[in-house]
């Protein structure tokens, strides 16, 4: 029987359960609007309705009168901002529109209907302009980013790829591409902020990954000083990136707050989303790929053309992968932008890797293909001594192992390679293989540990819980730093009056605050073993900052690696593609919590089978916006689209790391399934699709030929 | 048990100043206001209703039980899945003026008084079939309205049609992927959902309605 972390030091690992699940499944979690201080207004905000040009003119007449309206904020009233570093975040400063969707004006009213009432009487005067919001690859202002996302270099080139492709023996020459997709985490972003004017003092409730960056911003956007704001961020309804960096409704629910001397709640509409959250910015790919006759790699070039929005620059890193993913002499991986008058892209689950790795993935099935070898073999066969772009060692990696267990488990080896080769009535059954890589991220925090004369332990750390089980992950790493039980040691996070910790994004939240946390608890445990007797009334603690350690440069290469399988019958009568099973393997360094880190892996795995089937977004050329800005037109998977799904893996031991031997786990899961499901759509059909998501009027149009 | 009086246009359970209805200012004329009880996790409460007000506000503004969750307001999330008079609805999509009589239960009252968790919450926690929890409330609302709709033999698009009508429909994984699609889950637990239905549907089987298992 697995330990079951009630005795001490042997928590890690085991899958203890959520912390804060009671809460959760009673109803007694309260997110952030869900705080309702006394004459607390809500506010909704006014989105343009033109996608490029400035604002002329606001009647706001009409709105005032309607009973119950508070106040109605424009770019002529609002309070003034310090520019923010995030361009995002400078809302009604100016008349400028950059697209359309940005927020024109806010009603603050009394209740919830009366700010729409108000909000819909509102009457705004534009000068609109001639807008461009049509990516294509060969868009005059493109230009070539000297950094794409995450800091990666936008072009990098070994050697000589385009006379190696000429010249290679088997040539793969596609072209692919990812449309824009949408977060759409279930709570809307959704912000509560009281400013006490007498006490000279913000509190906000808001829904975000990381509370420390919102206390930071706010601060420097308003010019308060730090230490008069409290930002919580207790119980947040999912992110995915997208409450990755503070939005505008943070900003605008503490100006109206300003302003009117209430607390004020701003939730954004579901439709407003897209437009201010950030999204996916669609990417348009081109991979080359050359391989000697037994199917070897000598050329491999990943291109990519995005777009980013007029008011700031973000660059989805697509070819990052291939830098990390097969061994190849000759290599090109390059990134393009076109600015646009489109909402801002941004994060969402795995930037770069989950659209880089559906086009990556999918083009090595096309080189086995071609080759007439099995997807799998051909991957092992590719496998890299050393990171290709940096030439670094690989701190581990087990990407063969996953694929050989995912194989085995799958029952890989009982498949015919010819596509079309199995029939069910009018269904069509295939099977497919990807890989799976996403870097290991880390950053400094702080943490503290506090020894109570009770036996117990706290740990304090501004660690955001969005819903991997932080505070519980969090608890283990504390109980075996300290050698004791779990159930010793509670947690306090989700509030920036603890120690600053870095956000929950990148999937190196655990690593960076369990590396703190951990740090504060062996400090902790020296001082007790110091100390003679129980501590003191107030406790005994130490303090952790893990700065020059946490965010030194490696010399390793640090990542994880998975492999995935999926199973797809295509109807060729309705054209609807059902994903039968999948399973993913991973190799993640230590897993921390099997319970918790087993529902991240399906999470993403099912991400990214909304990726490849249901999920896709379309910017109108003549409107200047999504057409699909809701969850009735935007198709996450529901229960019905989810099959069967096993996630495994493999235990790594990794001493370059953490503490803890950990490698993040919230963004492996989506990267390689997108890519697997087209491979079985592939392999069902012998039709390549290259333009998710597969939706039965591309499946059957393919199928016609 | 009293019936509490609120006055929906206050602006929060705490801003009504005693109850009584604000000024002129504060919030729709009398005549756009309606008395309205509603009995929620079985304690009456009259109203002075917005008639523009959905029972989700109802719920999260007037009564603080926020509980009840708004993903969408729109009826294409499910995260606000609440029961009246024992049916699972969209609380978002349902004007409380017009649910006057009606019998609410919220995810606050469905394991009724007491510290004891319903079998749905005791299999959503053992299951893990939850990550940022927020639509969670209304998974388990809406678990529990499809298991009483399968008990009392209402065929869904995936139940086999040789069936005999108005018998009790067995949960399986297709019955309960079929009747839980309502429910939107970003983090994706929907297999650990799965899972957690048929724990508490076995419980079911079991104590009062045997036999519905396959």
């Amino acid at each position: 029987m697995a330990p079951t972390g009630t005795s001490p030091g042997t928590s890690l690992g085991t899958p203890a359960e959520r912390r804060e699940g009671r809460l959760k499944v009673t109803g007694a979690a309260r997110y952030a609007a869900e705080h309702p201080l006394p004459g607390r207004a809500h506010a909704r905000p006014v989105p343009a309705a033109i996608a490029r040009g400035r604002v002329t003119a606001v009647d706001a007449s009409a709105a005032l009168a309607v009973p119950g309206v508070l106040a109605v904020l424009t770019h002529d009233n609002a309070p003034r901002l310090a520019d923010p570093e995030d361009a995002t975040l400078a809302v009604l400063q100016d008349p400028h529109v950059p697209h359309r969707g940005w927020f024109v004006a806010l009603v603050v009213a009394e209740t919830l209907e009366a700010a729409r009432a108000g909000a819909a009487a509102v009457r705004v005067e534009y000068a609109e302009e001639a807008h461009d919001v049509t990516l294509t690859a060969d868009h005059p202002e493109a230009y070539e980013p000297e950094d794409a996302n995450a800091g990666q270099p936008g072009v990098r080139e070994h050697g000589h790829p385009a006379s190696a492709f000429d010249s290679a023996e088997v040539r793969v020459d596609v072209a692919y591409e990812v449309p824009p997709l949408h977060n759409h985490p279930m709570e809307p972003h959704t912000s509560t902020a009281h400013w006490d004017r007498e006490r000279d003092r913000l509190t906000v409730h808001t829904s975000s990954q990381g509370g420390t960056t919102v206390r930071d911003t706010l601060a420097a956007l308003f010019g308060l000083p730090e230490d008069r704001i409290t930002v919580v961020a207790d119980h947040v309804g999912g992110g995915f990136g997208s409450k990755g960096t503070p939005r505008p409704d943070v900003v605008l629910a503490t100006m109206a707050s300003r302003h009117t001397g209430r607390p004020v709640t701003v939730a954004l509409p579901r439709r407003f989303m897209p437009a201010v959250v950030g999204h996916r910015a669609p990417t348009l790919h081109r991979v080359r790929m050359g391989a000697t006759a037994d199917g070897r790699l000598t050329s491999l070039t990943h291109e990519v053309a995005t777009y980013t929005s007029r008011v700031k620059e973000f660059v989805e890193q697509a070819a990052v992968p291939a830098r990390v993913m097969y061994a190849a002499p000759h290599s090109r991986t390059a990134h393009r932008v076109v600015p646009l008058d489109v909402p801002t892209p941004s994060w969402m689950r795995a930037p770069g890797e989950a659209p880089g790795m559906y086009v990556l993935e999918s083009a090595v099935d096309e080189l086995a293909t071609e080759l007439g070898m099995d997807p799998v073999e051909l991957r092992i066969r590719n496998e890299p001594d050393r990171e290709p772009d940096t030439g670094k060692p690989f701190s581990s990696r087990h990407l063969v192992e996953c694929l050989r267990e995912g194989a085995r488990r799958f029952g890989w080896a009982r498949r015919d390679p010819r596509p079309g080769s199995r029939a069910e009535g009018p269904l069509l059954i295939g099977t497919g293989v990807a890989a799976a890589t996403y870097p290991v991220q880390v950053a400094a925090s702080t943490a503290e540990a506090r020894a109570l004369p009770d036996g117990s332990f706290v740990v304090r750390i501004n660690a955001t819980d969005i819903g991997t089980g932080a505070r519980t992950v969090l608890a283990q790493v504390a109980a075996d730093s300290l050698g004791v039980s779990l159930e010793r040691v509670r947690t306090e996070v989700g509030s920036s009056d603890l120690p600053s910790a870095p956000l929950a994004g990148g999937s190196s939240g655990t690593a960076s605050w369990g590396w703190a946390v951990h740090e504060a608890c062996v400090r902790l445990a020296a001082r007790l073993a110091d100390h003679a007797g129980p501590p003191p009334g107030t406790g005994l603690s130490a303090r952790a900052d893990t700065a020059g350690q946490a965010d030194a440069e490696s010399s390793y290469a640090r990542h994880a690696f998975g492999a995935h399988f999926a199973e797809a019958a295509v109807d060729t009568v309705t054209g609807e593609v059902r994903v039968r099973r999948m399973l993913g393997v991973f190799a993640a360094g230590r897993i921390l919590n099997a319970r918790t880190a087993r529902s991240q892996f399906i999470g993403g795995m099912i991400m990214g089978l909304g990726m490849a089937l249901t999920e896709g977004s379309t910017m109108d050329a003549a409107f200047g916006d999504f057409a699909e800005s809701d969850l009735a037109s935007y198709h996450v998977p529901v229960n019905a689209d989810v099959p069967e799904i096993e996630a495994h893996w493999i235990e790594e031991a990794d001493t370059h790391l953490n503490p803890m031997g950990s490698k993040g786990i919230g963004e492996i899961g989506i990267v390689g399934s997108a890519a697997a499901v087209g491979n079985a759509v592939h392999h069902a059909t012998g039709v390549r699709f290259r333009r998710p998501p597969l939706t039965p009027d591309k499946v059957l149009s393919g199928l016609a030929g | 048990m009293g019936s509490d009086m609120h006055d929906s246009t206050s602006g929060g359970p705490s801003g009504g100043g005693g109850g009584a209805p604000r000024g002129a200012g504060a919030g729709p004329p009398p005549e756009h206001r309606s008395a309205t009880t509603l009995r929620v996790n079985g304690k009456p409460h009259t109203l002075l209703v917005d008639h523009r007000r959905v029972l989700l506000d109802v719920l999260r503004e007037d009564l603080d039980l926020t509980g009840s969750k708004k993903g969408c307001d729109h009826g294409q999330c499910g995260a606000c899945t609440v029961l009246v008079d024992g049916r699972r609805m969209n609380s978002c999509l349902l004007l409380a003026v017009s649910l006057d009589g009606s019998e609410i239960t919220t995810i606050e009252g469905l394991a009724g008084d007491g510290e004891e968790l319903h079998p749905l919450q005791r299999a959503f926690l053992d299951r893990d079939a939850f990550q940022c929890g927020y639509c969670t409330p209304g998974q388990i609302c809406s678990a529990a309205g499809a298991m009483s709709e399968a008990a009392a033999g209402h065929p869904s698009h995936v139940t086999d049609p040789a069936l005999p009508s108005g018998r009790p429909v067995p949960l399986d994984r297709a019955e309960i992927r079929e009747r839980l699609s309502g429910n939107l889950c970003r983090c994706g637990a929907y297999p650990r959902i799965v899972e957690a239905v048929r724990d508490a549907a076995g419980q079911d089987a079991a104590g009062r309605t045997e036999g519905v298992i396959r």
